[in-house]
């Protein structure tokens, strides 16, 4: 939090998220909803979990066939998007600004107050190390869904990635707990949004102008 | 590092006062009820998604347009050159797993002694095949996984004649885009002509060493390494070369052409 200047900057216009930023995120949360929804109608047809299926009305799809069409659509998009948005951040500097760095301690402690669901906190900069660990998370899960989805679609011509996955059930089993991830992800990232309704406007709107710094005040 | 992502002004932590009570219920009754209920408003969003995918409809056009797309994605994908993994004997399950469009009681078991491979279109000889003039034709074995579009394995061990040994050897146009398949079970296949060349697509007549057993396709079947296994019909009667795109049975009902793995 220290390379934020507070004051004594002028005004940019920039916002909190530029309009690259906002178009990706949507873009995003669109192209994850159907690659879940898809993903589940797929994973029905032929179950992991003995007993754990998904019932239809949460499947898009209304047969595997229609499931597959709409997650093998989707995922370009995501790829594509997911691609755009790495290389914007790491290109403009923000996924290292935003997301580091994080102390092992805060790791610990944010991964505690997490697994106990104590995601309100008085103190926000504290909520904001809760954010931090939980994008680097679903970024994370995003990749590895991507790189599990290749060795199960094509687990021959990509027979190496497979074989290091634990084979195409491995594969499969792994795309399944990166799901897990991401929809967990996106539970508490919906309903801290809903709770706290600015930062929904913000990733519509732009959120708050940014002030550039100071000449000089480099902490 | 000076960033111009964060905010000037950072948010006020009054902010939350205002919402306290709600945060509090909030969190108990996601303590109480666990995660997975959360996931009862994803499905929620995820309903105003779904579409009825009828054939005339845009979303239907847009996603069969997407298949296309994919199928030559996945023709840019496949190597002709790599070799699809192979296991030892002891992997190999006995007997393999039946699945078709119908039951395995509703099989109708095929008289191989007058059964006849019939060869059409772009080839030079199109005489018909016997079961021992088959036989007669180099053999290749393979250990390979079979993949269900439904998400299941297992491993199988396959015999019989390379397709690209048989279509050279009916003087077939290598450069034709498709082989098509019919079967005596009314289930039209077809694939492209890069896996139809591939050494791991047989026309198999043999599993585990032994003649196929009916519910796996006595006399004749494709046993491709390279493709899903509804890309592998059964109980085959005629394979015809062609340029005219031929489809297939579950083709035809939305699932992906090419389905190359």
């Amino acid at each position: 939090m220290s390379t934020i200047v507070v004051d004594g900057g002028f005004a940019t216009g920039r916002r909190l998220h530029p309009w690259p930023v906002r178009i990706m995120h949507w873009t995003n949360a669109v192209a994850m909803i159907v690659m879940i929804g898809s993903g589940w109608g797929i994973y029905d047809d032929s179950v992991i979990f003995h007993g754990l299926h998904f019932p239809p009305s949460l499947r898009i799809g209304s047969w595997a066939a229609e499931s597959l069409l709409w997650h093998f659509a989707a995922m370009w998009l995501l790829a594509l998007n997911g691609l755009a948005y790495l290389t914007y951040g790491v290109a403009t500097g923000r996924l290292r600004e935003r997301l580091l760095p994080i102390r092992f301690a805060d790791i610990v402690a944010t991964v505690r107050d997490t697994l106990r669901l104590k995601i309100a906190h008085d103190d926000l900069t504290v909520y904001n190390a809760v954010q931090k660990v939980l994008y680097i998370v679903a970024i994370l899960a995003g990749v590895s869904q991507i790189v599990s989805g290749l060795a199960v679609w094509k687990p021959v011509q990509f027979s190496g990635l497979t074989a290091l996955l634990g084979g195409f059930q491995g594969a499969r089993l792994i795309h399944f707990l990166g799901m897990a991830v991401i929809v967990g992800f996106l539970i508490v990232h919906v309903a801290l949004s809903l709770l706290v309704p600015r930062t929904l406007w913000a990733m519509l709107a732009g959120g708050p102008r940014l002030r550039a710094p100071r000449a000089g005040r480099r902490p | 590092m000076i960033s111009s992502f964060r905010p000037a002004k950072r948010p006020d932590p009054a902010i939350l006062d205002a919402h306290r009570g709600v945060i509090r219920a909030l969190e108990r009754r996601l303590v109480r009820r666990g995660l997975l209920r959360g996931g009862l408003s994803l499905g929620a969003l995820s309903l105003l998604t779904g579409c009825d995918l009828s054939d005339d409809s845009a979303v239907g056009r847009a996603l069969r347009a997407m298949s296309s797309f994919n199928d030559g994605a996945q023709a840019a994908l496949f190597d002709p050159n790599r070799l699809a993994p192979e296991y030892p004997a002891s992997m190999v399950l006995k007997p393999p797993i039946f699945n078709a469009y119908y039951n395995v009681e509703d099989v109708k078991p095929l008289d191989g002694d007058r059964w006849r491979l019939e060869v059409a279109g772009l080839v030079t000889d199109k005489r018909a095949w016997t079961r021992q003039q088959i036989a007669a034709l180099p053999e290749r074995a393979m250990i390979i996984r079979h993949i269900c579009v439904e998400g299941w394995d297992y491993v199988g061990q396959w015999s019989g004649v390379p397709l690209r040994a048989f279509l050279e050897r009916v003087g077939a146009d290598l450069r034709a885009k498709y082989v098509a398949f019919r079967t005596a079970d009314d289930y039209p296949s077809s694939i492209d002509m890069a896996t139809a060349l591939h050494p791991q697509t047989l026309l198999a007549t043999k599993y585990a060493g032994q003649t196929l057993a009916d519910p796996f396709g006595y006399p004749l079947r494709l046993r491709t390494s390279t493709k899903l296994g509804f890309k592998n019909p059964k109980w085959i009667t005629a394979i015809e070369i062609t340029n005219v795109y031929p489809g297939g049975y579950w083709e035809s009902r939305g699932f992906n052409w090419q389905s190359g793995i």
